[in-house]
């Protein structure tokens, strides 16, 4: 039974535990023991924190004890290594910060030690969150737990992977163009990106101010709900976080989508997707019909240029963001006898090939004489992608797409390509660009058994209408959540 | 590389401004890749945008604003705790000349 | 530089701190005086993952400075990202105001110091705020940095190319250092840091109307290296333009050792910001009624002030605006005053010549170097009712400042009080006739001139404490008989 514990979702080891079935302690024991099992193989861990866990671990079961355990108390979750933990190194998956101990906790992990969750360890992540495969990590690839010869996604690849492997019951990530949606669909697990504002992004070590937004993965719906009911809400430390009342996202998961208008867009569903993917969202949709939903089609005319106006937008926030790690205050430092080539080496040095990349397009976007051409362009893009949305959710409550126009896709296949790597996003760029919420459900396999996401898109703060969307259609029972194939 | 839409002058001259160090390799690949997807990004060029206000933001407008009060008390020793090179509770650097 | 046949086209950006309990954009403490990082946090210290909050009564005094120099508040303003790399800068990124600026236009206007001179206007073309960085430390072998400046609110306030003159450019920044303290601001202490100016300055032909190339002179820290880098600039761009040669577009730093300015010596320094609406931070909104109930709090503001002492009380324009460059200078008449003195000028002399010589001699503030305003004015009150003479009170006055005792309690311990009583008097003359016959004579002969010498030494009879005004009339009355 013990060896088991970590294969639970959250609603399951909550009651367990609040029944006292089993204590916080061998919870955590279990996922500690997955981890040193199986993270061999997929390296979805950049430090593992047994010490820390077992004792917040112990502490949950005393709360448990004396009968006022918090909502998520004694619950195991890998957290994306971009999180500032207190006293725990946070690398961002970067040799910039390889030694990087916070001396403060970010927002979210704080709302997380109240309510009681043990954190298991910090996952791996492309560095600074730039990529869409975990590969740019440098601290070595996270595998896909499916098969491992394949990317598990990304940039949250590493916490994807770590709930898909059965190492912790959730996780962490945080989406700037798909972060956490396209690693979800990836691995076979449920995960939530939502409205801009929604969840505060204090302490979370930033890549694209405008367009970061933290948000869970679960290994299913109701999960994701529990978890993002803890995360969400007003935090005075972030000027960009909405002081909107937070609802109980559990209490939305009715079952009932009778009437929803489930809004198409022709845009997704278009050359160079892969036909199995296409059938498996096909074949979602007519689930929600026989639910009683009803399938509308709608266009999202911009699609297309979602791509390119993210990258101008995301790079140039992202150079401001990344000047910070001078080699001055913390992190690391190449020497030299001036301060021009001590940043100039320490930068060298300390990035990896891909956050160079964006460094300078988002530099050069936004030096003299390019301002106007590329990042005021790119902005204006953003305004007609909005608009697209805008004029969508006049006549849907909820928009369906793939998540990717593909399934994983082997490691190593795009890092010779980064425009390549940058289209695997292309379907969910639009919806941070629009700063709405989308969650990544798994809707079905490909013939080699790797697993295919379903999208679905809110209108901003409709994160209870996508999750009793989902939650929806996980209660068919069409896809049975696979284990990893570890 | 015909229609680049760099110059490996330009690549150095953003470097510098990025304060990055770049090997001649590193150039002539950055060149390359930036020059690929700023062509991609020149598929913007099709939108006239000409009457579109820009958006920078999309969370809610109107900054919240905080009392002035003095929250924080002093911790040099975790606030230097991660730093490279210190002199007492100062960070060093080398010798600056403007 | 009347004289010569150029003239100098002056635009100045001066930075001052907002007087604010906490920094712009953390709790930190915004004081002086903290041993190094000791007044830092992950915030100001731009750590991985932190962001700003802005400070709303930085944003009030702002407003209060964009008021006072009438510029138009804008209801939605931006912050923005200006970024460059230096030790001081932990973000690698200042945040400031860039394309939509708190305060927009506005002038500063220069007090008249004579008589009938028109006021001069210096347009502003902007007010915005932004953050400190921290401080360089430069030893010998390394620079030590300390963040407890970074991240404090200041104001920039940036003024249109109007100043011709380096004495022009000391009266705006005096008028404005005036302004931001009487609007509570700043404390205007340059020597803190408290107010740093850049300087845009070119030249070109008197009656010319293009603009000749300007230089910038950066972080000038005094007012006085303010006039005196202008007048070296001003000189040096005409020797250059006197020459044939051409003024080359520089950035400059003022050498205050030599007192000469020389090209920074970073080539780099043609920055390139690359400056955007900062994400960290919505768009600043100011309502209506919060710049009408600013508004509503503003004090009576220095060129008001002036206005009224030359209007109600009858100072000159210059007295009005020595009175004023200084708001506790200008509390202090105003509170002398309300102990009901009626000769408002010879208060106004008071000030500015005993007052500030305190100030002066002993370089503290106000406050520590004079006596109360109100016991100066019972003082001067005591001469008003002919108790003591004006000789007797300044010397009152200068013990007072150094004791700390009363009005009324020194005049007595120091034994300044007048004689007035007719009878004391009217014996001193007697004695001074009866000792001085052959004088009297003379004077009753008809040299009227000797009066004067008759009323010395009747006062010295009386030790010099004889009433002035009564030691004539009794005198005259006798000599006359
Ligand atoms: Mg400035
Ligand atoms: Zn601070």
């Amino acid at each position: 039974m013990t060896s088991e514990l970590n294969r639970m979702t959250i609603a399951e080891a909550r009651d367990g535990l609040a029944r006292r079935e089993f204590s916080a302690l061998e919870l955590t024991r279990a996922c500690l023991e997955q981890i040193k099992l199986v993270d061999p193989k997929i390296n979805a861990f950049i430090t593992v924190c047994a010490r820390e866990a077992l004792a917040q671990a112990a502490a949950a079961d005393r709360r448990l004890a004396a009968g006022d355990a918090p909502a998520l108390c004694g619950i195991p979750l890998a957290i994306k290594d971009i999180y500032a933990t207190r006293g725990v190194r946070t690398t961002c998956a970067s040799k910039m910060l390889e030694n990087f101990v916070p001396p403060f906790d970010a927002t979210v992990i704080a709302r997380l030690r109240e309510a009681g969750a043990v954190f298991i360890g910090k996952a791996n992540m492309d560095e600074f969150a730039m990529g869409s495969s975990t590969e740019n990590s440098a601290f070595g690839v996270t595998r896909n737990p499916h098969n491992v010869e394949r990317v598990p996604g990304g940039s949250s690849g590493g916490s994807a992977a770590a709930v898909a492997a059965d190492e912790c019951l959730g996780a962490l990530g945080t989406d700037t163009g798909g972060s956490i949606r396209l690693p979800a669909a990836f691995c076979g697990v449920a995960g939530i990106k939502p409205t801009y504002s929604r969840v505060s992004r204090y302490g979370v070590i930033a890549y694209a101010s405008s367009l970061d937004q933290v948000g869970p993965f679960a290994k299913t719906v109701r999960d994701a709900a529990i978890l993002l009911r803890t995360l969400a809400g007003h935090d005075p430390r972030d000027s960009t976080c909405s002081a909107r009342p937070v609802p109980d996202y559990e209490a939305a998961l009715t079952g009932d989508v009778r009437g929803m208008r489930i809004g198409v867009p022709k845009e997704y569903f278009v050359a160079g997707m892969e036909p199995q993917v296409e059938t498996a969202i096909r074949a979602a949709l007519a689930s929600y019909e026989r639910l009683g939903a009803k399938l509308v089609d709608i266009s999202l005319p911009h699609t297309e240029y979602a791509i390119a106006a993210y990258y101008i937008v995301a790079t140039a926030e992202a150079s401001a963001n990344l000047a910070r790690y001078d080699g001055i205050r913390y992190g690391l430092r190449v020497d030299a006898d001036n301060t021009g080539d001590l940043y100039n080496r320490t930068r060298a040095a300390g990035f990896g090939t891909e956050v160079k990349r964006r460094i300078m397009l988002g530099t050069f976007v936004l030096s003299a004489g390019y301002y106007d051409a590329y990042y005021l362009k790119g902005q204006k893009v953003r305004t007609l992608i909005r608009g697209d949305f805008d004029r969508a959710f006049a006549r849907c409550d909820v928009i369906a797409t793939p998540v990717a126009p593909t399934t994983a896709f082997k490691i190593g296949e795009k890092m010779a390509d980064p425009l390549q790597m940058y289209l695997s996003d292309i379907f969910t760029i639009s919806v941070n660009l629009a700063g709405l919420p989308g969650l990544s459900i798994p809707c079905g396999f490909d013939r080699d058994g790797l697993p295919i996401g379903l999208q679905l898109i809110g209108a901003p703060f409709a994160e209870e209408t996508i999750l009793r969307a989902g939650d929806a259609f996980e209660r068919t029972g069409a896809v049975k959540r696979r284990a990893a194939i570890l | 590389m015909a229609d680049s839409k760099i110059s490996v002058e330009q690549v150095r001259h953003v470097a510098r401004l990025a304060r990055l160090e770049l090997s001649a390799a590193d150039e002539i690949a950055l060149q390359a890749n930036l020059s690929e997807i700023l062509q991609y990004i020149d598929q913007l060029n099709r939108l006239d945008t000409s009457a579109v206000a820009p958006t920078a933001q999309v969370g809610e407008t109107g900054t919240p604003m905080r009392e002035d009060v003095i929250a924080n008390r002093p911790d040099p020793e975790a606030m230097l705790a991660n730093a490279p090179a210190r002199a007492g509770n100062l960070f060093k650097v080398p010798r600056i000349i403007e | 530089m009347s004289d010569s046949a150029y003239e100098a086209i002056i635009g100045l950006e001066v930075h001052t701190h907002l007087m604010t309990r906490s920094k712009l954009f953390c709790g930190c403490s915004a004081g002086f005086g903290a041993g190094p990082n000791e007044n830092v946090c992950p915030v100001c210290m731009g750590m991985p993952g932190v962001l700003p909050v802005l400070n709303r009564h930085a944003v009030e005094l702002a407003i209060r400075a964009g008021l006072a120099a009438h510029c138009e508040i804008a209801p939605e303003s931006i912050f923005a990202r200006k970024s460059y790399f230096y030790p001081d800068l932990p973000k690698g990124y200042q945040i400031s105001q860039y394309e939509l600026p708190l305060c927009k236009g506005g002038y500063i206007e220069l007090p008249a110091h004579s008589e009938g001179a028109e006021p001069r206007r210096i347009r502003l073309t902007r007010i915005h705020m932004e953050e400190d960085a921290g401080k360089n430390i430069h030893e010998s072998d390394a620079s030590l940095v300390d963040f407890n400046r970074s991240g404090v609110p200041l104001v920039e306030i940036v003024s249109e190319p109007d100043i011709r003159s380096a004495d022009e450019a000391g009266a705006y920044l005096r008028e404005l250092r005036s302004i931001l303290r009487y609007i509570e601001a700043t404390d205007g202490k340059m020597e803190e840091g408290g107010l740093r100016c850049d300087v845009n300055v070119s030249v070109r032909k008197r009656g010319a109307s293009e603009f000749g190339v300007k230089t910038e002179i950066k972080n000038l820290n005094s007012f006085r290296f303010v006039e005196k880098a202008i007048e070296h600039e001003v000189a040096r761009q005409i020797e250059i333009l006197e020459s044939g040669g051409r003024v080359a577009q520089e950035t400059h730093l003022w050498d205050p050792v030599r007192e000469v300015t020389r090209p920074m010596r970073s080539k780099e320094f043609a920055n390139d910001y690359r400056y955007f609406p900062e994400p960290d931070l919505p768009p600043l909104r100011v309502s209506p009624d919060m710049v009408e109930a600013i508004k509503a709090s503003m004090p009576e503001l220095p060129a008001d002030q002036r206005a009224r002492f030359v209007r109600d009380l009858g100072l000159t324009a210059y007295e009005a605006a020595v009175l004023t460059q200084d708001r506790d200078l200008a509390a202090y008449f105003e509170t002398m005053l309300a102990t009901g003195l009626k000769n408002h000028r010879t208060a106004a002399n008071w000030v500015m010549t005993e007052v500030l010589r305190a100030v002066n001699e002993t370089a503290r503030p106000l406050a520590d170097a004079a006596p109360l305003a109100i016991e100066s004015g019972q003082l001067l009150k005591l001469v008003e009712t002919g108790a003591i003479s004006l000789n007797a009170a300044k010397t009152a006055f200068a013990a007072m400042c150094k004791s700390g005792k009363g009005a009324g309690a020194t005049v007595a311990e120091l034994g300044l009080a007048q004689v007035s009583d007719e009878g004391a008097i009217a014996a001193a003359c007697d004695k001074v006739i009866a000792a001085e016959a052959a004088k009297v004579a003379e004077y009753r002969g008809g040299r009227d001139k000797l009066f004067g010498f008759f009323v010395g030494q009747v006062m010295k009879a009386m030790g010099g404490k004889g009433n002035p005004k009564v030691v004539n009339e009794i005198l005259k009355r006798k000599l006359n008989a």
